[in-house]
């Protein structure tokens, strides 16, 4: 049997979940509604046994410098490590990667659907593609229950691919999976967002209707979302929610017939942290 | 096709990119521990390293965050000379805000959650 994609998930990378998590601080007032929202999700993952996550996210300046930022860039490494932010490297397990995945996935998605993705021997992650996996994946000493693709994509250097280019990814992906012969079950996260502005007087901003609305039809009309641009995400939501645009790489890959299972938003600070999960059976 | 400017918002494009490019390149390089150590050893030294103009050296010395993003920073490489410099996302906001911190938690839903 060809792989294929079991489930979807968006979901916010903040970077202060990490903290909190290493500092023990999930149980705490201020995290708990977060964290319990994560406990059936991490259940549920569980018990679809998934092989391979494919993280959507995007690099912060940890690995990826001005000097060369790539629009979309893919991992095709048998191991990732942990990067240093700026704040100093997390006590987390180094991520198996698959190498022979990320081979077909590469040569599917540049030959067969014409992206033409920069491919990356080396990679060290951080918050953006950590956070999701902290909140739904529990490693061990050694390591994580699956491996992982990472898939980068530029949401901080404007020019910015389309909400519409990343939909399409997604569609692309989701054939680039199912035709690998390996019987793998794959998970597909999209991460970032929702609304949250980090800069200028406008730092703060967040709109809960606005990412409500997302959530609504990230679900039942994500071809609507894929229609928004950069402009009207980042006047309605903040200019740092375009990472959202992440999300719709994750909703392409999924077919008609997925359902959703999870939703949840918890806005206690600065961003909308949204939630939503979709099995694909 | 361009973006346009939105009030209160910095859009970070290829101008901003260019004009920000050593000050986002030294910021860049805070994630190595011994590049930090040297940083806070000797800042004007440091500064120097990366050809820093008096105008960005300035806004360094001064901890000035919202000239910082107007002559180019990225945010995200500007949490990392915050960091080092023992300011955090929410303090650097409240001073783009023009508030004091305590002014900034008021306003926030559960101001715990940092």
């Amino acid at each position: 049997m060809p792989s294929r994609i079991v489930a979807g998930l968006g979901l916010s990378h903040v970077p202060s979940v990490g903290v909190a998590y290493d500092r023990g601080k999930m149980q705490t007032p201020a995290w708990k509604p977060l964290s319990d929202a994560y406990i059936p999700v991490r259940e549920w993952l569980a018990r679809l046994e998934p092989d391979v996550a494919i993280v959507v996210y995007n690099d912060h300046g940890a690995d990826f410098m001005f000097d060369q930022y790539p629009s979309f860039a893919i991992g095709a490494a048998e191991r990732y490590g942990i990067a240093d932010e700026g704040f100093g490297t997390r006590p987390l397990p180094e991520v198996r990667g698959d190498a022979e995945f990320s081979a077909h996935l590469c040569e599917s998605l540049i030959y067969e659907h014409e992206f033409d993705l920069t491919v990356c021997q080396e990679l060290n992650l951080e918050h953006g593609f950590l956070v999701p996996m902290n909140l739904c994946f529990e490693h061990g000493k050694d390591g994580w229950p699956v491996a992982a693709v990472p898939l980068q994509v530029n949401v901080i250097q404007h020019p910015l691919p389309t909400a519409r280019r990343c939909y399409k990814l997604g569609q692309a992906l989701r054939k680039a999976v199912s035709s690998y012969h390996e019987d793998l079950r794959v998970v597909v996260l999209g991460t970032g967002g929702m609304s949250h502005q980090l800069q200028g007087k406008r730092f703060g901003f967040m709109n809960e209707p606005f990412d409500q609305r997302f959530l609504d039809q990230i679900e039942t009309d994500p071809d609507r979302l894929a229609n928004l641009t950069h402009q009207q995400i980042m006047e309605q939501a903040g200019a740092e929610a375009v990472e959202l645009i992440m999300w719709l790489v994750m909703r392409g890959a999924l077919s008609p017939q997925a359902r959703r299972v999870h939703r949840h938003y918890y806005a206690p600070m600065t961003t909308g942290m949204g939630l939503i999960t979709f099995q694909d059976d | 096709m361009g973006l346009v400017p939105i009030a209160g918002t910095s859009i970070f494009d290829l101008r901003a990119s260019t004009r920000g490019y050593r000050l986002n390149k030294m910021c860049g390089s805070l994630c190595s521990p011994a590049n930090r150590e040297e940083f806070k050893r000797d800042e004007e030294a440091y500064m120097n390293r990366f050809s820093l103009s008096v105008a960005e050296k300035r806004l360094i010395r001064s901890r000035d965050f919202a000239g910082m993003i107007d002559a180019g920073m990225n945010i995200y490489f500007m949490l990392k000379i915050g960091s080092v410099t023992g300011n955090s996302l929410y303090r650097m906001g409240a001073q783009m805000r023009g508030e004091s911190y305590e002014d900034f938690l008021a306003t926030r839903n559960f101001k715990d959650a940092v």
